[in-house]
């Protein structure tokens, strides 16, 4: 038993202590929160407006008068369905090589790249969710906006969104942790984000056993905290109107 | 009262699935400034429909609506102007419940008359005075109960001072004794001189308060008369089935 825990010490000097070489983990740390900040704040974006085009056709569909704005609000749909399409049915790694290796190629700026793939890729998620927490928001509200004289955008802002993004909060948490761990695919395209450094450590110093065992320790502890935090935070908007 | 017609709705007709379902067959009628439409009916024969085509929450498929002498179903108007003069209350309230009573009655003017918000605020509670809820102002929608609801969407709808009021059965998803406090309400409004028109199953309230009353079954107007006259000689058969159940 001794010995093992002098094994344990010893494999854990070597691959944290040595030569600084928990300076990979951190900055490998603060890379994947960079990307999963800026991707989710992408994601969001995407996903309301995408969300609004997507609803507002299904809703209005049958009853717009032929038009410039039947067109154009036809074609914003028929656009986020290709999207959706194409970014729901191939893998995030590949979209992610797609976007490094060929929309980007002239480009090194790995964490910038990974940041835009990510957040679209997330954005498809989150569209379909607002999606359905606009859908179901009772239509009642929609038209009490619109009978105080507030136009279908402001109805949807000031009212119907809001509504939405609160009942939808614990599907776009769930959506937040997944992307975090998905993040971890970002080692594919030479970005040193917190899996990589735990692999730079494993191919330095061959031992595995403790720097993947430290990553995913620090996964979950990062879901854990976010959990928390949401579920925080969903209690306080709950409070504010039961 | 006056004589000026606010509102025309001439040979207003609803059709879904192609016509197969016509809703509304065929309406006209008038308006006048300062007066008090009772709509009345059995479930089914269209009154809510009527109401809703009025700000145009419900498109009509022909006939036309004139509203302060501008024709309101010309797809070229703009009717989000309109419906701003048009205030509405609704059988299921439809506050918004993420905001406080106070924020629900001041967005409205903030945003689309550009009030300032001690203005807005202002007016808001000088409204909710009257109606008894000065003390909810910064409760939340799911903290009233549904006659103090009702009272707050009325008094959210006076904020954008409109020139009409439209009531949806206001007081159909209350439970009775809290329906007096509503009924009172728009009562005092129609003593203000405020022009409405309201939909409901509260004879009572048409037979005191209405200056007017209008009997729809199946979709077209059958009969309207002066309330007294009207409930005591019902002219039409359908009438007087209807006022032999629900009097």
């Amino acid at each position: 038993m001794a010995d093992w825990f002098a094994g344990l010490r010893a494999d854990f000097i070597m691959n944290f202590v040595t030569k600084d070489r928990w300076k990979y983990i951190t900055s490998g740390l603060a890379n994947t929160l960079k990307i999963t900040l800026v991707a989710t704040l992408i994601g969001i974006a995407l996903g309301v407006v995408i969300a609004i085009i997507r609803s507002t056709w299904d809703t209005n569909k049958e009853t717009l008068r032929p038009g410039v704005g039947r067109f154009l609000l036809g074609l914003g749909n028929a656009i986020c369905q290709v999207y959706l399409t194409i970014i729901r049915g191939t893998p995030v790694v590949v979209q992610l090589m797609i976007t490094y290796y060929i929309i980007f190629a002239s480009s090194k700026n790995g964490l910038l790249i990974a940041m835009l793939a990510f957040g679209i890729n997330s954005g498809a998620y989150v569209a379909e969710i607002i999606r359905g927490g606009i859908m179901s928001t009772d239509s009642g509200q929609f038209e009490a906006g619109r009978s105080l004289g507030f136009n279908y955008v402001q109805t949807m802002w000031y009212i119907v969104v809001p509504q939405a993004l609160k009942s939808v909060l614990p599907a776009l948490a769930n959506e937040f942790i997944v992307l975090l761990k998905e993040t971890s695919v970002a080692g594919y395209v030479a970005i040193r984000d917190l899996t990589k450094a735990g692999d730079i450590i494993r191919g330095v110093t061959y031992s595995p056993f403790l720097p993947l065992l430290a990553v995913a320790l620090i996964y979950l502890i990062l879901v854990m905290f976010f959990t928390w935090l949401v579920g925080k935070l969903e209690r306080r908007l709950r409070n504010s109107d039961h | 009262m006056t004589t000026e017609t606010l509102i025309r709705v001439e040979n207003l007709q609803k059709h879904f699935e192609r016509g197969a379902i016509k809703a509304l067959d065929g309406v006209s009628t008038e308006i006048r400034r300062g007066e008090v439409v009772v709509v009345i009916g059995p479930s089914g024969s269209g009154k809510s429909t009527f109401l809703r085509c009025l700000n145009l929450l419900e498109l009509p498929t022909g006939g036309t609506i004139t509203f302060e002498g501008v024709d309101i179903t010309d797809p070229s108007c703009n009717i989000n102007l309109h419906r701003q003069k048009m205030g509405m209350v609704f059988q299921h309230f439809n506050l918004f419940p993420h905001m406080t009573i106070l924020r629900n009655m001041t967005l409205a003017p903030m945003k689309l008359l550009k009030k300032s918000q001690a203005e807005a605020e202002d007016k808001a509670m000088q409204l909710l005075r009257r109606v008894g809820l000065a003390d909810r102002a910064d409760a939340y929608p799911s903290q009233l109960s549904g006659g103090q609801k009702q009272r707050v969407a009325i008094v959210r709808a006076l904020c954008m001072e409109p020139d009409v009021m439209l009531f949806d059965e206001p007081t159909s998803a209350l439970d009775p004794e809290m329906v007096g406090e509503v009924l009172d309400v728009m009562k005092q409004l129609a003593n203000d001189g405020m022009t409405m028109v309201v939909v409901t199953h509260e004879m009572g309230f048409a037979r005191e308060v209405g200056d007017r009353v209008l009997f729809m079954a199946d979709g077209v107007l059958v009969e309207e008369g002066v309330p007294n006259e009207l409930f005591a000689n019902p002219r039409s058969a359908r009438l007087q089935d209807f006022l032999a159940k629900v009097l």
